[in-house]
């Protein structure tokens, strides 16, 4: 005879504000089964959790139904309570009298008859409860970091650190990312080179770190612990044991077509290439597309003037699979496209440039040597037109609704940087607000406007055109409310961060989610910043957000630690309310291996008697570490063999019957 | 200049009625300013479209109605394609103009003062959309 304990909680007054507790639990103590049946205002708290474990120990109850808020907030408190006590956590069952009733309705006393509606079920199912002992899944004590910019190389240092192997995979030929294009960083105005070289160097270094660079994910599979992932190493037609690194190859290639990615395509690049000097690894990769050797059969001075013969035409991509426990993503961001703001005159005028362009033309490794030369005809500029929030907060199809974060403070820094060099240059910024929320950061921005003199328009641009020689910036200052007109030699675009166009794709590689602007997801905004919805999966840098550098390195390091504290464990415990397989019943159809989403299912040869004599029986059985206790197979199945522990067809029908009384 | 005494409730109702006539939310409004400096006829405006906006959210109708503005204003469109909050102002500066001019005798042109003011080289299209924009 069960043995059922209910609890009806107050939640304060979210729901006894609207749901008359005393007398839901009035009606409960009269349900079959129930032996002890009370209510208290916050059975979450200290006072009500040890109410909740001196009645089931004093009763010895059995089973407990908790008509509280949703089981996502508290099914775990609860569960946790009752093993506390000896009572199997499955036997917990969680009556959601608040999201699904106090909150959504305003009438009472139809909100009380709901309540008890919902009581009822509750009841009705945690008489059929059964105990239920959860697995334990073995953890592969091994990371992949996606994306080697700094959030990936910093987590990778942070992980290995802690002594665990971590796997970095990067799609371009070098790791380092955007900061490697960066001149200087706010608010230091620290060399970002500098800063971050360093840190790619122990990256490389590292004992516990491996990098597979020009490589990409192609496939994954698995779950938290024992992820099973495919890289595509795509073939850099360079054996990387035994280039040197001299570069000779580069310098003799004859094929200089293709815009350089790195240099934000303002010069060209060779068809065998590093991105930049202080690549890691040195070693160059050839682009299939842009080489003569490739394209026409002819060339291959490469490959001539290579002392340590390491050019090899006929390397192929190479695919390792790997086994990994947690896998982090890293793979930052871009900026937008301009296509669709036309009224700035970018890609006409080639004295219209986008920020990282600017860095490029600032940084002395650059195109012009860290000279300020305009492009279009090589001389130093004498006005300088910064526009502020191009595509950011913009609510129409043309732009992104969020501020990119990072503008205001590298217009301000890339300000100051053209002041401290050429102080006769006139400076204007064009700003809707400025944004500087971070340490040092306000005092940064002022000190362009107090110190060096650049002059801040609180205006928005309506239009940019070429007049002769000079650009003619047509903008407005809408505190002296007049339109006014500057004639630039170069305008630089404050452009809008965006995610990375294949981030959707990785996405669903990785079954986690992205946002309405292709950002990825984190579990929860406030708490739970690095992880995601799929356990042992984690975020770290822009790829999540826009974000500046000083945040991105602790959102690495935070999505470090999560990572650490799961590969420290021993065992991970798994969700024992999967599906199982009855075989008795189980006729072989294999309906449940097409329809379950976590491909959880699979099928299996057993032998059987019957009538006497033993045969083969094809039946369907159901890994439980993959199985999420969807239901979809028990809704397949047939002949009924296959049902969900903790959710079985006879609880489900008991809940109904119950509601329908 | 005098401290104005700050009231939302000025001429609520008829600010309200010219809204909804526009079916313009002006709350969106983040006083950018890329109206006024995309606007071809700002240079004959007294107040600037991204003022008038300011003046609508504040409720100083009087100023608006006073303004030379919304007479200049050419409808062409050009603030309201480029504004990143997606508001028309041209629809707002229309709903101001229609609800002035169909008062009683509060028409622009008197047909009679016409053929003084009309050339050859005028199109007709000037006469039909002039008539539109000032009288009802």
């Amino acid at each position: 005879m069960a043995r059922i304990g209910v609890f009806v909680c107050w939640c304060g007054s979210n729901i006894a504000g609207i749901v008359d507790v005393k007398e839901v639990a009035k009606e409960a103590a009269k349900m079959p089964g129930v032996v002890l049946s009370t209510d208290y205002q916050y059975m979450c708290s200290e006072i009500g959790q040890n109410l909740f474990k001196n009645a089931i120990k004093e009763q010895k109850l059995d089973r407990v139904v908790v008509a509280a808020c949703s089981p996502r907030m508290h099914e775990a408190t609860f569960r946790k309570a009752a093993e506390s006590v000896g009572l199997n956590p499955y036997l917990v069952e969680i009556a959601n009298i608040r999201e699904h009733c106090s909150w959504v309705h305003k009438n009472k006393v139809e909100a009380t008859e709901k309540a008890i509606a919902l009581v009822r079920a509750a009841v009705a199912k945690a008489t059929l409860n059964q105990e239920l002992i959860a697995g334990e899944i073995g953890i592969e004590k091994r990371a992949l970091v996606i994306g080697g910019g700094i959030a990936g190389i910093q987590t990778a240092l942070d992980i290995a650190d802690a002594g665990y192997t971590v796997d970095i995979i990067e799609k371009t030929p070098s790791i380092g990312g955007k900061m490697a294009q960066i001149d200087k960083t706010f608010p230091t105005l620290d060399c970002s080179a500098c800063i971050l070289t360093p840190k790619m160097v122990d990256a490389s270094m590292h004992p516990n770190i491996n990098i597979h660079t020009y490589s990409e994910v192609e496939k994954v599979s698995g779950y938290v612990g024992n992820f099973e992932v495919t890289i595509n190493k795509k073939a850099r037609s360079v054996i990387m044991e035994k280039c040197s690194g001299c570069g000779v190859c580069i310098e003799k290639c004859p094929s200089k077509k293709t815009k350089s990615e790195f240099e934000e395509g303002l010069i060209n690049r060779k068809a065998i290439y590093t991105p930049f000097p202080q690549a890691v690894p040195n070693v160059p990769v050839i682009d299939r597309e842009a080489c003569i050797k490739f394209k026409t059969g002819k060339c291959g001075i490469c490959k001539k003037v290579c002392t340590a013969e390491a050019i090899d035409f006929e390397q192929e991509n190479t695919k390792i699979v790997q086994k990994y426990g947690v896998i982090i993503v890293s793979t930052g961001y871009d900026l937008m496209d301009l296509d669709r703001f036309g009224e700035y005159a970018y890609g006409e005028d080639p004295d219209v440039i986008t920020s990282l362009e600017f860095e490029r033309l600032t940084n002395a490794a650059g195109p012009t040597s860290g000279k300020l030369l305009r492009p279009s005809n090589h001389k130093k500029p004498e006005k300088v037109v910064f526009i502020q929030c191009v595509g950011s907060r913009d609510n129409t199809c043309r732009g992104k609704t969020y501020c990119s974060k990072i503008c205001c403070m590298y217009t301000a820094k890339h300000a100051m940087l053209i002041k401290e060099k050429y102080p006769d240059i006139e400076v204007h910024v064009f700003y809707i607000d400025i944004r500087t929320p971070g340490k040092n950061f306000d005092e940064f921005q002022r000190r362009a406007v107090e110190y060096y003199g650049v002059n801040y328009i609180k205006g928005m641009v309506g239009k940019v055109f070429p007049d002769g020689e000079k650009l003619i910036v047509s903008g407005v200052d809408t505190l002296i409310g007049e339109t006014i007109e500057i004639d630039a030699d170069l305008v630089v675009l404050a452009v809008a961060t965006k995610a990375k166009d294949d981030a959707e794709e990785l996405g669903r590689k990785l079954s986690i989610s992205t946002d309405t602007n292709n950002f990825f997801t984190e579990a929860h905004p406030k708490l739970r910043p690095v992880e995601t919805h799929s356990a042992g999966i984690y975020l770290a840098g822009a790829c999540q957000g826009p974000k500046d550098i000083p945040e991105t390195v602790a959102q690495a390091s935070a999505a470090a630690s999560k990572a650490i504290i799961l590969l420290s464990k021993s065992k991970l415990v798994n969700n024992p309310c999967v599906a199982e397989v009855d075989e008795a019943l189980c006729c072989g159809c294999l309906e449940c291996t097409n329809i379950c989403p976590y491909e959880a299912i699979s099928s299996k040869t057993i032998e059987i008697r019957e009538h006497g004599k033993i045969v083969k029986k094809l039946v369907s059985e159901v890994n439980e570490a993959l199985c999420q206790g969807c239901g979809g197979c028990t809704v397949t199945c047939r002949p009924s063999a296959i049902d969900l522990n903790g959710f079985s067809n006879k609880q489900i029908l008991a809940e109904v019957d119950a509601l329908c009384f | 200049m005098i401290r104005v005494k700050m009231s939302t409730n000025n001429r609520k109702k008829e600010i309200d009625r010219v809204l909804g006539i526009s079916g313009e939310n002006i709350k969106l409004c983040m006083q950018c300013g890329k109206c006024s400096a995309s606007c071809p006829s700002s240079s004959n405006m007294d107040i600037l479209p991204h003022q008038i906006i300011r003046l609508f959210q504040v409720g100083n109708y009087e100023k608006v109605l006073n303004s030379q503005t919304i007479w200049n204003c050419a409808s062409c469109f050009t603030c309201g394609s480029r504004c990143p909050r997606n508001i028309d102002i041209t629809k707002l500066m229309e709903a101001v103009r229609v609800t002035v001019v169909r008062n009683k005798g509060e028409s622009r042109i008197n047909i009679k003062e016409l053929p003084e003011k009309i050339n050859d080289k005028m199109p007709h299209q000037v006469i039909v959309s002039a008539f539109r924009k000032y009288n009802k």
